[in-house]
């Protein structure tokens, strides 16, 4: 295992890229479904668009929509900065494992590197970290491609939503957790190591069968992560 | 009714609702990082935050996947064993999408 400084070159953004292909189909489903379902809502494009390239983070802009306000009040816009707030709280979390790789950029890459950040991107990119890699291009290039797909992909739903056929005939519901079950296995190192796993897991069934929302994701999150810091 | 009461109600309401959305997301996004960088990192943290990727995984699709019931467990039982075999992730996804679509073709 490689413990050399982290770097960036630009070898490592293309490898980044390429790595990042598996993600697309998920990536490209939920930004269809986020523009089409932005469409129907009656949002105006300059609206989804913000949504989608400002906020970039996917559960929270479908909770946005759902207590989307055709005319604000400071309580509404209050309300629904606290529920984003919430749902992307599990990023602290992501954020906080990066810091050694990025301990040595200059800050705007590194802020804007953050501003990219996705489960999806980081997932593939902590696989690399795990093999060894240390080129931060690797963490740039898988995040600026998947952020390029996502806009797009919101594009075309927004203005062709309807005209998508049936995604559930191709398991396409399904693609964002088959392609995290992918990223699990090179994550497997033994039994007692997954025992964290198992708690994130019933823990966010118990928070998702109780609480509605995508808020089972953060709660299963910071739990294995407590469990992982008790467990010696 | 205050100024920003006026502009929250007004055509700039949806900006601002936005524009705040962005800035708070992009907090969370940045705050670990500036966090970590500012602590000591004990071997507890360590250990905690080494278990996080496979924990997000458990906690965003085990409650997705029982909600879909039979198809969906098979499906992605089906992509796990693919990739512990192959190692190939392109594969194991399109094994997984295509048992899935399978199993739903054959009616279940």
């Amino acid at each position: 295992m490689s413990t050399s400084r982290p770097f960036f070159s630009l070898a490592g953004l293309r490898h980044g890229a390429r790595s990042a292909v598996p993600a697309f189909p998920g990536f490209i489903m939920f930004a269809l479904a986020f523009g089409t379902a932005a469409a129907q809502k009656g949002l105006s494009f300059g609206e989804a668009m913000g949504l989608t390239g400002l906020v970039y983070a996917g559960a929270s802009q479908m909770v946005a929509l759902e207590i989307w306000q055709q005319v604000w009040s400071p309580a509404t816009i209050l309300t629904i900065v606290t529920v984003t707030a919430i749902v992307n709280s599990r990023m602290i979390l992501l954020g906080a494992t990066l810091q050694p790789w990025l301990r040595y950029e200059p800050k705007p890459r590194a802020a804007l590197n953050l501003f990219l950040l996705t489960e999806a991107g980081w997932l593939i990119s902590t696989r690399y970290y795990n093999e060894g890699g240390r080129d931060v291009g690797f963490l740039l290039g898988c995040a600026a491609i998947l952020y390029v797909v996502w806009l797009l992909a919101t594009l075309a739903g927004y203005f062709a939503g309807a005209l998508v056929p049936e995604p559930r005939r191709f398991g396409l519901d399904l693609v964002m957790p088959i392609f995290f079950g992918i990223m699990l296995v090179p994550l497997w190192k033994g039994a007692k190591p997954a025992l964290p796993w198992l708690v994130a897991g019933l823990v966010s069934l118990a928070v998702h069968a109780l609480v509605p929302g995508y808020l089972f994701i953060a709660a299963g999150a910071l739990a294995g992560v407590i469990a992982g810091m008790l467990i010696e | 009714m205050t100024s920003f009461e006026a502009i929250a109600a007004g055509p700039w309401g949806a900006a601002l609702a936005i524009a705040a959305m962005a800035a708070v997301t992009f907090f969370c996004r940045i705050a670990g990082v500036v966090v970590m960088s500012r602590v000591r990192i004990t071997p507890r943290m360590e250990r905690g935050l080494r278990a996080l990727p496979g924990s997000i995984i458990m906690a965003t699709i085990l409650p997705v996947v029982l909600d879909n019931g039979l198809p969906a467990m098979i499906a992605l039982t089906v992509t796990v064993l693919t990739m512990i075999f192959t190692r190939f992730d392109l594969a194991a996804l399109f094994v997984g999408l295509g048992t899935l679509s399978l199993i739903r073709a054959l009616g279940f």
